[in-house]
């Protein structure tokens, strides 16, 4: 795959910029025939952070994980990967990559594809063992070295997947929907796995749709919605510092509830009302206004935004 | 070297999908009973080692074409679904990422399929002319340079098949590539007839077909060092009654053909590497 021709020379502190991250894109696009699947992607991945990719099916995730890897071409914008334009044949040598949709060849045992991997990697013969037994071992498939794929389950072949994509010590891993096929110790697993990368200075570029897991292991995100960015930050950032609280009320007249409007954006639900951006010290003052309005106050419950919430709340902006 | 690691996965591919086994099972099957067959002609009542040779000739010929055919039909199955298939199965996903250029990719598949056409021409070939030799006594005048053209055949069409491959499913490309063969096959029975009787847009109409795809001027490129000088000699005696006959060559590939089908092969392979190197995965 030719380096996209969009991409030009960096001058030296642009170059310096995007040497020190993991991945840099300004502007990235693509376009297949009429269809628009990355409309001006521009963002950052840090050097040995865990980075989330989230976004609703057909946002774009998975177009940018592949020109990021070289398996598409932008039809505009540019990008680095490890410093160096995305394409770049060497800079492959430093990745590890999970594909969404993937398989291999099924008449090949597990012990077989790795070694493949790392013979197309480049690795030193002499460490192709250990690679292979250490990669084995953290996904869990050292019992089915010597199988043949075919045999495998889907989870079986996204844990060997996840394998191969931890051969040779890569400095980026990224990862398509690793979890998709598997079951709940599968995932656990999986979460282990990226704990240990990011603390072993590796960053790992993590696409999912899987709010949790997101929520869980990432310490920046990006929410992509029709191929773009739509917010991006660290979790507090994209979550926001004020929460909500949900407050249980009977007795109150709908002249009350209007009443209590500037306190947050309400939410009605009948007896239990829920009040967001609102910050912990004007609960009482809440609770204070509710009595004096009438009401009967019986439950009040600080509630924490959750990922999914604040995702479903930025598309729903986005279509707005 | 990542070619010849693509390489080397290729035949694995071919031997461990016991695709080699079966072929050659079934070509050692053939060749015993061909063999047998070609035995049964020195027995036969009045026949004189004329004759023998006479009919062992123009058989060796017929059993040449059904080996060719089975080496153009095998390696276009195998060649067409090459590409295409592990761009669906999701396999060029997890291998292309790697440090590897897409044109080593497509070069090291070419290269296997390549090493395995001429594996099966020159050992069935090989094989099927001893049987025929220890049966009757009779071998071809040059053996060598026919295998050469008819494993030939086999790499234009595999090349053309890889091409395809690397923009169609493998059905379609599958079937585009043996459409086009036995179109270039009829093209030269076109040719011949031609020539025969001396009517250029026929003689245009196969020509043009030979320079498009060139593999039944390849297979007759074979025949003609299948042909002993005294058939030789009858056949043009006869004229136009061998019109039209796509078992006999009157004369050898003159060297600009031949040199335009190592440029026709060369085209086919950039046009290949161009097209895989811009396809979006």
């Amino acid at each position: 795959m030719q380096r996209p021709s969009t991409n030009r020379n960096l001058n030296p502190s642009e170059a310096a910029d995007a040497a020190s991250l993991a991945v840099h894109t300004q502007d990235l696009a693509k376009r297949y025939g009429k269809t628009v699947a990355l409309s001006g992607l521009t963002m950052s991945v840090r050097r040995a952070e865990v980075f989330g990719f989230l976004g609703p099916n057909g946002a774009g995730k998975t177009t940018a994980v592949k020109l990021l890897v070289g398996l598409a071409l932008p039809t505009a914008g540019e990008g680095w990967v490890l410093g160096a334009p995305i394409g770049d044949l060497q800079t492959r040598r430093r990745l590890g990559y999970l594909p969404e949709l993937f398989r291999y060849q099924g008449w090949m045992k597990a012990r077989e594809v790795l070694g493949l991997h790392c013979e197309l990697s480049g690795l030193p013969r002499a460490e192709w063992r250990t690679e292979i037994d250490s990669a084995l071992n953290t996904v869990g498939l050292a019992d089915r070295a010597d199988d043949k794929v075919e045999g495998f389950s889907k989870g079986m072949q996204q844990r060997l997947g996840l394998g191969v994509a931890l051969l040779g010590r890569p400095e980026l891993v990224l990862l398509d929907e690793p979890t998709s096929a598997l079951d709940p110790v599968g995932r656990h697993d999986v979460r282990e796995i990226i704990r240990h990368l990011k603390a072993r200075g590796t960053a790992v570029f993590l696409n999912s749709h899987l709010l949790s897991e997101v929520e869980q292991i990432c310490d920046r995100l990006a929410v992509v919605d029709h191929g773009r960015v739509i917010a991006n930050g660290t979790m507090s950032q994209i979550l926001g510092q004020d929460g909500a609280v949900r407050v249980r009320v009977t007795g109150l007249e709908l002249a009350g509830r209007v009443a209590l409007g500037h306190f947050g954006n309400l939410e009605d639900e009948g007896e239990w009302l829920t009040f967001r951006g609102l910050s912990t010290d004007r609960v009482p003052d809440l609770v204070a206004e509710i009595v004096h309005q009438g009401g009967r106050v019986y439950a009040v419950e600080p509630r924490h935004e959750t990922l999914e919430d604040r995702f479903l709340q930025l598309l729903k902006e986005q279509d707005q | 070297m990542p070619l010849l690691t693509i390489a080397r996965l290729t035949i694995l591919e071919a031997s461990r999908r016991k695709l080699l086994l079966a072929l050659g099972v079934l070509t050692v099957v053939v060749i015993l009973l061909t063999s047998w067959g070609f035995s049964r002609l020195p027995t036969m009542n009045n026949v004189t080692p004329a004759e023998v040779r006479l009919a062992s000739s123009q058989l060796t010929i017929l059993v040449a074409f059904m080996f060719s055919g089975v080496l153009a039909l095998g390696s276009t199955l195998v060649a067409a679904p090459s590409i295409a298939s592990d761009i669906e199965s999701g396999i060029a996903l997890a291998i292309l990422p790697r440090p590897i250029r897409r044109s080593e990719v497509l070069m090291g598949k070419w290269l296997g399929l390549a090493a395995l056409v001429i594996l099966y021409a020159v050992a069935s070939g090989l094989l099927e002319l001893l049987g025929i030799w220890l049966a009757t006594g009779y071998t071809p005048p040059n053996p060598v340079a026919a295998l050469a053209f008819v494993a030939a055949e086999g790499i234009i069409l595999m090349t053309l098949a890889l091409l395809l491959s690397t923009r169609l499913a493998p059905m379609t490309g599958g079937v585009i590539a043996l459409v086009l063969f036995f179109v270039a096959w009829i093209g030269g029975i076109a040719l011949a007839i031609g020539q025969a009787f001396a009517n250029d847009t026929i003689i245009n109409i196969g020509v043009g077909s030979r320079l498009l795809i060139p593999t039944d001027a390849l297979w007759h490129g074979a025949i003609f060092y299948l042909e002993p000088s005294e058939i030789l000699a009858a056949a043009r005696a006869a004229g136009r009654a061998r019109a039209g006959n796509p078992f006999f060559a009157d004369q050898p590939l003159p060297l600009t053909y031949l040199a335009w089908v190592v440029a026709w092969l060369a085209g086919l392979l950039a046009l290949a590497n161009w097209s895989f190197a811009r396809r979006d995965l």
